[in-house]
C-alpha cells in the first residue's frame, strides 16, 4: 500500500508535479536527442574512416609509417595477400603504392598524396568509387587516368580531362614525372582528405617509378564487419610478423578517439542535464514534506516506522523521476527514430564539419544500451534527490507535528 | 486489569532562560474498559500527559506501565513498533491520509502489523459499519464529512486492536451533532467491546458522557472522579 500512496501523493499537487515532470522529460529528450545525433555522427565518421580512408587494417613495412620513403616496400605482395586472405574474417584486399608528391596544373601545384591502386580490388576496400561526382572510376582504359578530388580540382582549376603533371622520385632516386588526365572528381564528406589525396593506377604509377610490379608499400584489409578487428589483427600480426600490422584505430587516432570518447562524453552530458534536474526534484520533494508535516507526524504516532517513512518518500521521488524519465526517453527516442530517417542536414555549418571529415547530413542514432544506461541513471538521481527531503521527514516528532496548524 | 500505570511521572522542560514543570509527579492506574476525560485548563499539562501515555514523548522522571510494558526504557524505534500494535490514535483534526479512500485508511494500519489482505479487508469494513460509514468504505477523506472523518479515525485506531484509544481532543471540529453521534459510537464501543477510551478535552460533552474525569492544573491532578 505504501507504493499506492507515494503514486498517489504524487498527484495532489498535479501542477507542481507536472512542471517538475514537464522538466525531466524535456531535460532527458534534448539529451536523449543529442545522444542519438552525436553517436549517429561519430558512427558516419568512422564509417567513412573505414569505407573511404582507412579500410579495416593496413599492412607497411617496419618502417614505412615512422619514415615514408619509397624504398619501404613490401616486397612479392601477392603472397602477402594470400596470406591475409586465409584469415577468418577478411572480406577483401588491395594493395597500393604511395607517394607524397607535388601535383601541377598549369596554372598551380599542390603538395598530394598519390595513391597507386588495382581500381577492381579497391572496389571491394573502399568505396571511393561510389563519390564520384563527375567522370568515372577508372573505366576508360586509356594511359595514365586520375581520380581527383573535387577541392583539388578547384585549387588547381582543372576539371574532366584537363592534364596535370606529377613529379617524383623513382627507386633509384632520380627525378622523374608524368601526366595524367583527370578522369574522375570525388566528393567525400572529408575536405582534407579531398584535397590532399589523388589515385592513379598501380600499373601506371609503379612504370613510372621503376618499381618492381609485385610490391607494393601498403596492403588494406576490408573485414566482414568491425566485431572482428581485433581477432583479425592479431591472426594478422602472428601471420606477418616482419610486417607492420595497423587497425584503423591506430591509424587514425583522431577517430579512434572519438569513437573511445564517445561514452564518456555524452555519459557527462546527461550527467549534468541529470545533476541540474536533481536541484528541481530535491526542491519539489522538500515542498510536498514539508507541506506533509502533519501527516508524516500522524503517520509516526501511529506506528509507521522510519524504514517505511524514507521508503514512502523514496518510492515517490524514484516514481516522478521515473515518470518524467520515460516520457522523456520515449520523446527522445521518437526524435531519433524520425531523424534517423529523414537525417539533419548541418548546411550552415558544413564547411567546419566537413573539414573534420564529419558528414552534414546526420542520421541519428541509438542503442538500447544507453537508453538503458540512462533509465538507470534516472533512478539513481530519484535516489539521490529522495534522501534530503526523506532525512527532513524523519526528523520529525511526531508528538509536535500532529499539532501544527498548516 | 490495569491498562496503563504511571508513577511519580514528571516531566521538565528546559530552555535556555526558563524550566517549566509540564508535569508535577503524577499517579494514575486506568483499568481495561475505562471511558475516562482528562481534562483541565491551557497549560495544566493535558498535552504533555497525552504524550507520555501515548508514548510520543519521554518522561524526565517516573514510570510508565502499559499493559505491562514500562515504555519510558523503549528506544525510539521499539516505541513506534509498541504504538502501532497497543496505541490507537484519534486526533482533533482527524489527520486521515488524503490521497486513501475510508477503508484504505483503516486498512493501512493493519498492514503496518503485517495483518493479510483479505483478513485487514474484512475487519475494515466491519469497523466502518461500527461506526456507522458501511456505504462510505470507497470514499476519500476529502468527500466526508468532518464528523465522518473523524468516525474514520475511530475505526482505523480500533483497526490495530490496541490496548486502549487516545483521543486528543476529538470533538473540537466537530458540530453538535456528529460529536453527539462520534461520542454516542465511542460510548457502544466501550460498553459492547470493552474498549478502554482516554480522552483530552475541553468538550463539556465529552466530560458529560466519561465515567471517570481527571483534572489536571500546574501538571498535577488535582480531582479524580468516578461516575
Amino acid at each position: 500500500m505504501i507504493l499506492a500512496v507515494a503514486w498517489r501523493n504524487i498527484w495532489r499537487s498535479k501542477t507542481r508535479s507536472l512542471v517538475i515532470l514537464v522538466a525531466i522529460c524535456l531535460g532527458l529528450a534534448s539529451g536523449v536527442f543529442y545522444m542519438g545525433f552525436y553517436q549517429g555522427m561519430v558512427d558516419q565518421r568512422i564509417n567513412t574512416a573505414i569505407k573511404t580512408e582507412a579500410s579495416h587494417i593496413q599492412i607497411h613495412h617496419k618502417e614505412y609509417l615512422n619514415n615514408p620513403d619509397k624504398k619501404f616496400v613490401i616486397a612479392d605482395a601477392d603472397s602477402v595477400t594470400k596470406v591475409i586472405r586465409s584469415v577468418s574474417g577478411v572480406k577483401a584486399t588491395t594493395s597500393r603504392i604511395i607517394m607524397n608528391t607535388m601535383i601541377q596544373s598549369p596554372t598551380t601545384s599542390s603538395g598530394v598524396k598519390v595513391t597507386g591502386i588495382n581500381p577492381e580490388d579497391e572496389k571491394q576496400v573502399t568505396n571511393l568509387y561510389t563519390r564520384l561526382i563527375e567522370g568515372t572510376y577508372f573505366e576508360e582504359g586509356k594511359r595514365n587516368p586520375i581520380v581527383i578530388g573535387k577541392k583539388l580540382a578547384d585549387k588547381l582549376k582543372v576539371k574532366l580531362k584537363s592534364k596535370v603533371v606529377i613529379t617524383l622520385q623513382d627507386m633509384e632516386g632520380n627525378m622523374t614525372g608524368a601526366s595524367f588526365k583527370v578522369e574522375g572528381i570525388f566528393e567525400t564528406s572529408n575536405t582534407a582528405f579531398d584535397e590532399n589525396c589523388v589515385f592513379v593506377r598501380n600499373d601506371d604509377i609503379s612504370r613510372v617509378m621503376a618499381m618492381d610490379p609485385n610490391s607494393c608499400h601498403e596492403i588494406a584489409v576490408f573485414l566482414d564487419n568491425n566485431e572482428e578487428l581485433d581477432l583479425a589483427d592479431q591472426t594478422i600480426q602472428s601471420k606477418l610478423s616482419g610486417l607492420d600490422v595497423k587497425t584503423w584505430r591506430e591509424i587514425m587516432p583522431d577517430v579512434s578517439l572519438v569513437e573511445s570518447s564517445f561514452g564518456l562524453t555524452m555519459m557527462i552530458f546527461i550527467g549534468v542535464i541529470l545533476l541540474a534536474l536533481l536541484f528541481g526534484i530535491i526542491n519539489t520533494m522538500l515542498m510536498a514534506v514539508l507541506e506533509r508535516t502533519k501527516e508524516l507526524g500522524m503517520l509516526m504516532a501511529i506506528g509507521m516506522n522510519r524504514i517505511r517513512v524514507f521508503m514512502m518518500i523514496l518510492l515517490e521521488t524514484v516514481m516522478l523521476s521515473l515518470v518524467g524519465g520515460a516520457c522523456g526517453i520515449l520523446l527522445g527516442w521518437l526524435l531519433n527514430l524520425y531523424f534517423g530517417v529523414k537525417g539533419i542536414d548541418l548546411g550552415t555549418w558544413s564547411t567546419a564539419y566537413k573539414s573534420m571529415g564529419f558528414d552534414t547530413l546526420v542520421y541519428t542514432k541509438l542503442s538500447w544500451s544507453i537508453s538503458f544506461e540512462i533509465s538507470v541513471m534516472v533512478i539513481v538521481t530519484g535516489i539521490i534527490a529522495a534522501i534530503y527531503p526523506a532525512m527532513k521527514a524523519l526528523k520529525l516528532k511526531p508528538a509536535e507535528a500532529v499539532r501544527i496548524d498548516m | 486489569m490495569n491498562v496503563i500505570e504511571v508513577k511519580n511521572l514528571k516531566k521538565i522542560y528546559n530552555s535556555s532562560e526558563v524550566k517549566v514543570n509540564a508535569l508535577n509527579g503524577i499517579d494514575l492506574t486506568i483499568e481495561q474498559g475505562e471511558f475516562t476525560a482528562i481534562v483541565g485548563p491551557s497549560g495544566s499539562g493535558k498535552t504533555t500527559f497525552l504524550n507520555m501515555l501515548g508514548g510520543l514523548d519521554s518522561p524526565t522522571e517516573g514510570e510508565i506501565a502499559i499493559g505491562g510494558t514500562d515504555i519510558q526504557h523503549l528506544s525510539s524505534s521499539e516505541l513506534i513498533d509498541f504504538r502501532l500494535r497497543n496505541i490507537g490514535f484519534v486526533f482533533q483534526a482527524y489527520n486521515l491520509i488524503p490521497v486513501l479512500t475510508a477503508i484504505e485508511n483503516v486498512e493501512f494500519i493493519m498492514q503496518m502489523q503485517g495483518v493479510s489482505k483479505p483478513e485487514r479487508l474484512q475487519r475494515a469494513k466491519e469497523l466502518l459499519t461500527q461506526v456507522g460509514l458501511g456505504d462510505r468504505v470507497n470514499s476519500r477523506p476529502s468527500k466526508l464529512s468532518g464528523g465522518q472523518q473523524q468516525r474514520v479515525a475511530v475505526a482505523r485506531a480500533l483497526a490495530s486492536k490496541p490496548k486502549f484509544v487516545l483521543a486528543d481532543e476529538p470533538t473540537a471540529n466537530l458540530d453538535s451533532k456528529s460529536t453527539e453521534n462520534l461520542l454516542d459510537i465511542m460510548e457502544e464501543l466501550n460498553r459492547k467491546e470493552n474498549i478502554t477510551f482516554i480522552f483530552s478535552t475541553h468538550d463539556q460533552r465529552v466530560v458529560n458522557k466519561a465515567r471517570r474525569v481527571i483534572t489536571l492544573e500546574d501538571g498535577k491532578i488535582i480531582s479524580d472522579v468516578q461516575k
